[in-house]
């Protein structure tokens, strides 16, 4: 027997950690979706693909600026002392993650203006001159529109890492704790960015080539899977009662039908279907991936914070 | 620099809480909340079952992930005995000292800021004890330099058996339960 009994009973504390509500999972699943669309429209500039559309150059950075700026409000809504906010640019914090997150978030911003600029749809010509300027310097050099392509991917890709490192360098929840999360939330945002772009664009070559990528996606995403909750099982008790948590306990059912099956199963089955043309591709697949994603940050958000490191039960 | 600590008696406490009110008292906790508190540990097989009391808080660590994961520098160790502090107008309330302490120590102040136990650093730089310290009338709690051999804490840990919280976790807790 081992019995722990406890007068503490602070708001938020106990009986478990509950202090991240809805605001976290949305702020870091909004950040993995923009990470994702930032590596794919980084890519189609380094093909050139800004030559035949305006979709994967001035769109998508668009709509990852709206994205990334409502999850960056969905953070500010989780402050609790709000007022305070711009302390956090007042000072960089090496050992802190959240202190690299908004440093990093700064960097996204202007990489997206970058890549909106790179060719403006005549509709949006002749109305900022600086903008038009700028556009016309960059559309001018191939050479600059890739380097903007390569930074686009880079900056993507540290965000959508630091998405998952913001919670496994919170070492006291131990479902957290582990060195695959950072992959994990990076294929998973990658996944829900080609999903997203499969569904929105009206390019038959980038819906094709996407869903072809996603299926890659989610593949390798069953594989960390299995790695994630091999390497907890393989760990210690605590680490163990972690990863039991989503296999068999309170969050079992959520993990298993909406994030393993309806989030990444089913959907590979009919995008295999459609990518082999035996099905038509419908918004259905990458709908139920985009959702998954969302609610895999919920559930690794919310089944972290009820890890904990005592054995015994309070 | 000393590197202020405190060792508990479990032998001699007896759960009376007296630290916790002195507490809510000394710092004006609020309503629901506490920055000490009790906890009564049960182990074994009947019929050779141990209960240890404790009086529990912030364990001040020496290797703090509280403070290190704070993205402004709110969370920090004072010079005054390394002793681990929130300064309340830098924190934005993000929460994640919060998430990354072991022992749930600390909690959102109403007000918006992390809060969570001082070591009474008001009293201590008077040269006082902590309230919780002061207060307790079975003498069970000691307060002192750790860093210093003649300091009472460590001799009691030099010659009592003793415990940390969850040493595993390896933040280096500087409160010590003697067995
Ligand atoms: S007990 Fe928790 S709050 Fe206190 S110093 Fe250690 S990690 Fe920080
Ligand atoms: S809640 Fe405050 S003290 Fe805690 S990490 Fe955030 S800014 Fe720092």
């Amino acid at each position: 027997m081992h019995e722990l009994t406890t007068t503490r009973s602070n708001p938020q504390i106990d009986p478990s950690l509950h202090i991240w509500g809805w605001e976290i999972p949305v702020y870091l699943f909004l950040g993995g979706l923009v990470a994702g669309i930032m590596i794919i429209s980084g890519y189609f500039l380094f093909k050139g693909r800004y030559k035949h559309s305006y979709f994967s150059c001035f769109w998508l950075p668009h709509i990852s600026l709206v994205l990334l700026s409502a999850g960056m409000f969905a953070l500010f809504l989780d402050l609790e002392h709000k007022l305070y906010v711009w302390r956090l640019f007042t000072t960089f914090k090496v050992a802190s993650p959240m202190s690299w997150g908004s440093w990093i978030l700064i960097l996204v911003y202007p990489t997206l203006l970058a890549s909106t600029l790179t060719r403006v749809p005549p509709a949006f010509q002749n109305r900022i001159k600086l903008f038009d300027k700028v556009s016309a310097f960059i559309n001018q050099r191939p050479q600059l529109v890739k380097n903007i392509g390569v930074l686009s991917m880079i900056v993507g890709a540290i965000l959508g890492m630091y998405t998952g490192v913001l919670l496994s360098a919170l070492g006291a929840r131990p479902l957290w704790n582990s060195s695959i999360l950072w992959v994990l939330f990076l294929t998973s945002g990658l996944s829900a960015a080609a999903a997203f772009v499969h569904l929105i664009t009206d390019d038959k070559y980038e819906r094709e080539l996407l869903a072809k990528a996603d299926n890659g996606f989610l593949i390798f995403e069953l594989f960390l899977f299995a790695q994630f909750i091999i390497g907890l099982l393989s760990s210690t008790q605590v680490h163990q009662n972690a990863a039991h948590l989503i296999l068999s306990g309170p969050y079992a059912a959520v993990f298993w039908v909406f994030v393993i099956g309806m989030g990444i199963i089913v959907p590979l089955i009919i995008q295999l279907l459609a990518v082999n043309h035996k099905v038509q591709h419908t918004p259905v697949a990458p709908i139920m991936v985009i959702v998954g994603g969302l609610i895999l940050r919920f559930v690794i958000v919310d089944a972290g914070q009820f890890s904990r490191w005592t054995i015994a039960g309070f | 620099m000393a590197r202020l600590g405190m060792v508990i008696d479990t032998k001699k406490c007896v759960g009376c809480m007296d630290c916790v009110v002195a507490c809510k008292t000394e710092n004006n906790v609020p309503e629901g909340y506490n920055k000490d508190w009790i906890v009564q540990e049960t182990k074994g097989a009947f019929p050779t079952l141990t209960t240890e009391i404790r009086s529990e808080r912030c364990n001040h660590c020496d290797n703090p992930p509280c403070v290190s994961c704070c993205p402004t520098g709110a969370s920090h160790v004072h010079e005054l005995g390394k002793v681990v502090l929130v300064t309340k107008n830098e924190c934005i309330g993000c929460k994640a000292c919060v998430a990354s302490c072991p022992y749930d120590a600390r909690f959102i102040h109403p007000d918006g800021y992390a809060d969570k136990c001082t070591f009474c650093i008001h009293r201590v730089e008077k040269g006082l004890d902590p309230a919780c310290v002061s207060v307790c009338p079975t003498h069970c709690m000691y307060f002192g330099d750790l860093d210093d051999p003649n300091s009472q804490v460590s001799r009691l840990l030099a010659s009592r058996k003793n415990h940390s919280l969850m040493p595993e976790v390896g933040t280096q807790p500087r409160i010590f339960y003697l067995r």
